[in-house]
């Protein structure tokens, strides 16, 4: 017990729970705002998978690891578009859609990674190039903060940036005011003249964008190099965090780092004598006990508050 | 339903494959150097030899199983993607029980798939459990137990029936005893091709004529209809869950001791996604599910042969899954034509003076 | 006489399942009066005004604003041409400030962000000139009812509307709440706007309006100023009817309760009381028959009775049994029947077959089961007799049901339910939009289960329905029973309206013998 105190209570774990709460924030956010319009996006999984790969190959090519980030923008974007016209034009059922591009992006992205690196397994024949880390000047001296803070890989610091920069987007602007309409009651939406659809696909694509990042993140800061199947769940798992997040941005950020805490925890504990089959399987039991513990709350304070009705109701009605 | 339409179903099926392959054709094209060849493999590999043959078959044994178990779940309307986990754990049973137990042989192999089912059966029925009784998401609940299903399986194996002497992870060798027999000589194909076949008639019963085939459907076509009709829809919710999961485990369970000798996966083998797969082909009908399972083998297989033999990887099968599936489940592919014919009925019907039989 | 602002000529609109909603309708308004729109359930106002917004197109018909013919494809030409409408669900976002549900689509913006200050001014600046008085900043979701009608008013005032037509707006609201609304309505007609009010309660169209349009089966049946005709002349022309169909059948011989309810209240999903303390019974061998409104506590009873809801205090007994936490197949053990109110919800799997649907109730009896198996031939059987039975035309009982015609599918409903040979058959809207053949099929097959000795709860908006084929009669307004009618020969149309437009009542004693005690 004590080792494992003290492997968790220590700067670099803080450092590390930063770390791999990134891919699942940026993931989180995704389906976040996916969800503000009313769609459920399951394709997180696929996309970030797909931009992962998108990140590796064009830094290898390019010789820039911008370029390699661009690229998994695009890529992220790009399949979020295939989703939004799947589920909107083509009017496929939007979960089937997500299995469909997930499936093609678990075979597609080894396929591809085939062709240009000659390996079903892993990215390492190719030259690609990782994203910076910053260190914040000033903040960096500071001992434990700075080992927290500091001296991460820059996409950290845009997931959380892009936690205030969504809240803004959703409360603040226009099209944030419309995509909230669209998911809450489309058809008022539609009253006023807003197109349901368009307002979908813009959702959709911004989702894609996000989980690109996520997935840019994982094979260009995370780790070096792209291999089958990398992101391990990782948009499944944002999903039920986003639910448990009370579909909030603070919410998504404080669960994320939840989540993230339980992946640190797994990793970190790979150390101690504990099974690692047991520790790998931390952040997927915590998804699953979070999830269950949110909705029991859920169904028990509706229960509550129509129990409370109704008792109200009973007592006028004895008085009456 | 009326013949027409479902020569329309059946042209839409067709007509979704036919674009895929076309696709997977095209990437052929510009992925190969000799896509000439690399197409022949891919589309008649799998009948150039009995081996061949052999391995389609092989592979649609573990398909059909989960395409039944998939189809069985989603006809209740439910998302539950366990089969995955339920597949696995159901063959990490049986190989504890194909190692462990000194039981006679015919018995010992009947209690090995028995125990496999039963450990698929609980693990797709919790988040069936769960559904009903918070409504939490049986998507992605299924999904994270997939993984816990995965982890637990290889804690398992590695702890205590792992086998030091061999070289790789794997587990100790099953009792001659539990092994499937073959049923043709120069292929692998096992007894579990006869289960296969005998589950789908099973299936086939169940849904479509016993009660409790009825009560999914109906909860699954519409939920409030069966309420008003006195079924207990959340009662058909969980154990529509619990019989996906047992074929889910059964199919592991046959998988493991027709096809192998000593456990070894490593994660998860991905049938249960493909069980997604086949299930949309067959429309969740259990009938269709061994058309489906053989389609897919063959397009596995073919493929397998493709990039074993030439420069195109296997993985393109990928696509092609994708697009038929996005297709098949597209409402408005091919819409059009649907409306028409039901526009053309609706009219021919109201002409019927008098009503009743024609 | 003013000008017209408004016209609507020989409007005349067919619903794709062949109900005529609109038969050649007319309707003017003139520019600064409220004009109140009064007819029953399926009179055809609300089809004649969402012709108007722009939800629907009339087969025939044109619509002049200012003397110039006007086309109206969708709602945002009828803003565009002025003319905004309240609904009466509400159209807003509960999560969103009243401000931004009232610049929703036409933001006023600050470079890329929303101009939050200049929103929240704008809805300020409207609701002090038309003494809507709302806070801008509250979130929607938690406002009344009330407040969220002022939104939905304001926001058609917002995009420019000088024609505003409410859709039953008093429906939802208390008493005080609609004193509130009728002040600023009467403002807003003032200031100069015109006020289409649809409503069926005469009280308030006397209160408010300064002229009526009378609607009855799709036509017009005149418009008076307000002030010339009293609630007893508009309840008349509302309610009259005309017999399009007769049911032959003999003398009720009730005997023995079989559903019996006391003192049942019901709330709704809001808290509200939708069912207040009502007592009741039905016997056997009689159709009681339930009028009223749409919307006084019929579908909440309805609900209690078959096991879809629950309710908050009181007894229903079934055959003698207290149903209280009852399953709806212990329920239909007893032998209760239901045709309920939405067939497509709750009446059939529309993707399944003829057959299947047919087996939905009696899915799990001896009849068709075996141990193990269904009995196939037992169920084909039993489907082949019912479809020739009533009559149902499908191409065979293994057809869709989703493919079938309205009254067709209400054919299978009502075979299905009658086939079971029920004590109690709750019928809600039985034949409603279903063609005359269909209808006129299920009339009689109500009427011979009762002969039969089944006991028959009716309920029905079509007062053309319960007059014919009930024997007796309760009339629902506000969720309590406004009267009991032992026989409904002793009755005038008129003075039905009375009672179920809420303009009458009986007294407690009188109601109190529809318990037969």
């Amino acid at each position: 017990m004590n080792e494992f105190f003290k492997a968790v209570i220590n700067a670099e774990f803080g450092y590390s729970v930063l770390r791999v709460t990134t891919p699942i924030l940026f993931a989180t956010l995704g389906a976040l705002i996916s969800d503000k319009a009313g769609v459920m996006n399951i394709a997180l999984e696929g996309i970030m998978l797909v931009s992962a790969l998108a990140g590796v190959v064009f830094s290898a090519w390019t010789g820039s690891a911008g370029m390699g980030l661009l690229a998994a923008i695009a890529a992220g974007a790009l399949v979020g578009l295939a989703l939004a016209y799947c589920a909107l034009n083509l009017k496929t059922d939007i979960i089937l859609s997500g299995v469909a591009i997930n499936l093609m992006a678990s075979g597609g992205t080894v396929f591809l990674l085939y062709l240009v690196a000659g390996d079903k397994g892993i990215s390492s024949s190719l030259h690609s190039k990782i994203l910076p880390k910053l260190d914040i000047p000033g903040l960096s001296a500071i001992p434990g903060l700075g080992t927290i803070f500091s001296g991460q890989n820059v996409l950290t610091y845009v997931a959380f940036l892009s936690v205030i920069a969504i809240a803004i987007f959703l409360y603040r602007t226009p099209m944030g005011l419309r995509i909230r309409a669209v998911g809450e009651n489309p058809n008022a939406a539609d009253s006023v003249g807003i197109s349901v659809k368009r307002t979908r696909y813009l959702a959709i694509v911004l989702s894609g964008v996000l989980a690109g990042m996520g997935g840019a993140y994982m094979s260009m800061g995370y780790v070096s190099w792209f291999s089958k199947n990398m992101t391990a769940g990782r948009g499944f798992i944002a999903l039920a965090a986003e639910a448990m997040g009370g579909a909030t941005p603070l919410g998504s950020v404080l669960t994320s780092l939840l989540f993230g805490f339980f992946d640190a925890l797994s990793n970190t504990l790979q150390l101690l004598k504990i099974p690692s089959e047991f520790v790998n399987m931390i952040p997927y039991a915590a998804t699953v006990v979070g999830l269950v513990t949110y909705t029991i709350r859920k169904t028990s304070r509706e229960r509550a508050l129509l129990a409370r009705g109704v008792s109200a109701e009973a007592a006028k009605g004895k008085g009456a | 339903m009326n013949s027409r339409r479902r020569i329309l179903e059946v042209m839409r099926t067709v007509l979704a494959i036919a674009i895929a392959l076309g696709l997977a054709l095209v990437a052929v094209f510009f992925v190969s150097k000799n896509p000439g060849e690399a197409l022949s493999y891919f589309l008649i590999g799998p009948v150039n030899s009995v081996r061949h043959v052999g391995n389609v078959i092989e592979l649609m044994i573990p398909l059909v199983f989960t395409g039944l178990s998939v189809a069985v779940m989603f006809s209740a309307k439910q998302f539950n993607l366990g089969s995955e986990g339920g597949f696995f754990i159901g063959a990490i049973t049986a190989s504890a029980i194909a190692i462990k137990l000194g039981l006679p042989p015919i018995f010992h192999p009947i209690v090995a798939i028995g125990a496999g089912g039963l450990a698929g059966m609980i693990f797709c029925g919790i988040p069936g459990i769960l559904k009903v009784k918070w409504g939490s998401s049986e998507l992605v609940s299924s999904l994270m137990f997939n993984y816990i299903a995965l982890f637990f399986g290889l804690w398992l194996i590695n702890y205590f029936l792992r086998d030091v002497n061999a070289g790789a992870m794997v587990s100790y060798s099953f009792s001659k005893s539990a092994l499937l027999p073959k049923l043709f000589a120069g292929t692998r194909v096992s007894v579990g091709f006869i289960a296969a076949v005998a589950f789908v008639v099973l299936s086939v019963l169940l849904m479509f004529r016993t009660r409790w085939g009825y009560q999914i459907r109906v909860t699954g076509v519409n939920g409030n209809f069966a309420r008003y009709s006195g079924i207990g829809t959340g009662r058909v919710v969980i154990y529509s869950q619990l019989i996906g999961g047992l074929l889910a485990g059964i199919g592991g369970s046959i998988e493991t001791l027709g096809m192998y000798t000593r456990f070894s996966w490593q994660s998860l083998p991905g049938y249960g996604m493909d069980g997604v797969i086949v299930a949309i082909l067959a429309r969740n009908n259990p009938l269709y599910v061994p058309v489906a399972a053989f389609f897919l083998a063959y397009l596995r297989i073919g493929a397998d042969l493709m990039s074993r033999y030439s420069d195109v990887p296997n993985e393109l099968v990928a696509l092609i899954q994708g697009v038929m599936i996005i297709l098949i489940a597209a409402s408005s592919f091919l819409s059009k034509y649907r409306h028409r014919l039901v526009y053309e009925e609706a009219t021919r019907l109201e002409a019927i003076p008098g009503g009743g039989l024609k | 006489m003013p000008a017209e602002l408004l016209r609507m000529e020989g409007i005349t609109k067919v619903y794709p399942n062949g109900i005529v909603a609109n038969k050649n309708a007319g309707f003017s308004v003139i520019k600064g009066e409220i004009h109140g729109l009064v007819g029953e359930n399926g009179a055809g106002k609300s089809t004649l005004m969402k012709i108007l917004f722009g939800l629907i197109q009339p087969e025939e018909g044109r619509i002049l604003l200012e003397d110039k013919e006007i086309r109206i494809p969708s709602p945002s030409a009828a803003i565009a041409h002025g003319i905004g409408m309240v609904h009466q669900h509400f159209m807003l976002v509960p999560s969103l400030t009243v401000a931004e549900n009232l610049v929703m689509g036409i933001e006023p913006r600050k470079g890329i962000l929303l101009d939050r200050a200049k929103a929240n001014r704008e809805a300020d600046e409207l609701s002090r000139k038309y003494n809507l008085v709302v806070d801008p900043k509250m979130v929607v979701r938690d406002l009344s009812v009330g407040m969220k009608q002022k939104i939905e008013i304001l926001k058609a005032l917002f995009r420019g509307a000088r024609i505003l037509i409410l859709d039953e707006p008093t429906a939802v609201l208390t008493p005080q709440e609609t004193e509130e609304l009728f002040g600023e309505l009467k403002l807003l007609r003032d200031q100069g706007n015109t006020i289409i009010f649809i409503s069926h309660k005469l009280g308030e169209i006397k209160e408010l309006c300064d002229r009526v349009t009378v609607m009855r089966n799709g036509c017009h049946q005149g418009t008076f100023a307000v002030a010339d005709v009293t609630e007893q002349q508009i309840s008349r022309l509302m309610v009259g009817r005309d017999v399009i169909l007769e049911v032959q059948k003999g003398a009720p011989a009730p005997e023995g309760t079989v559903l019996d309810v006391r003192d049942l209240t019901i709330l709704n999903r809001f808290g509200k009381r939708a069912i207040n303390g009502i007592s009741f019974s039905v016997r056997r061998g009689e159709i009681l028959g339930v009028a009223g409104v749409e919307g006084n506590g019929q579908r909440e009873l309805v609900e209690a009775i078959t096991g879809l809801g629950t309710w908050l205090a009181g007894k229903i007994r079934i055959g003698g049994r207290d149903i209280q936490g009852q399953s709806i197949k212990e329920i239909r053990e007893l032998g209760v029947c239901h045709i309920p109110e939405d067939r497509m919800t709750y009446g059939c799997a529309s993707a399944l077959s003829v057959e299947m649907n047919l087996l939905s109730c009696e899915h799990d009896s001896k009849a068709y089961n075996g141990a193990i198996f269904t009995r196939t031939r037992a169920i084909r059987a039993n489907s082949a007799r019912l479809v020739s039975e009533y009559g149902i035309k499908c191409s065979s009982p293994a057809q869709e049901v989703g493919m079938l015609s309205g009254g067709n599918i209400q054919k299978v409903v009502v075979a299905r339910e009658f086939s079971s040979e029920p004590s109690l058959i709750v019928a809600d809207q039985p034949t409603r939009g279903i063609d005359v053949g269909a209808t006129e099929f299920i009339r009689k097959r109500l009427v011979e289960l009762r002969d039969a000795g089944a006991a028959v709860l009716l309920v029905s908006a079509d007062l053309n329905e319960v007059m014919e084929l009930s024997d007796s009669l309760i009339v629902f307004y506000g969720g309590e029973i406004r009267a009991y009618i032992p026989d409904v020969h002793g009755i005038t149309d008129e003075e039905l309206g009375l009672y179920m437009l809420g303009l009458k009542r009986q007294g407690d004693e009188e109601t109190r013998r529809a318990c037969h005690e």
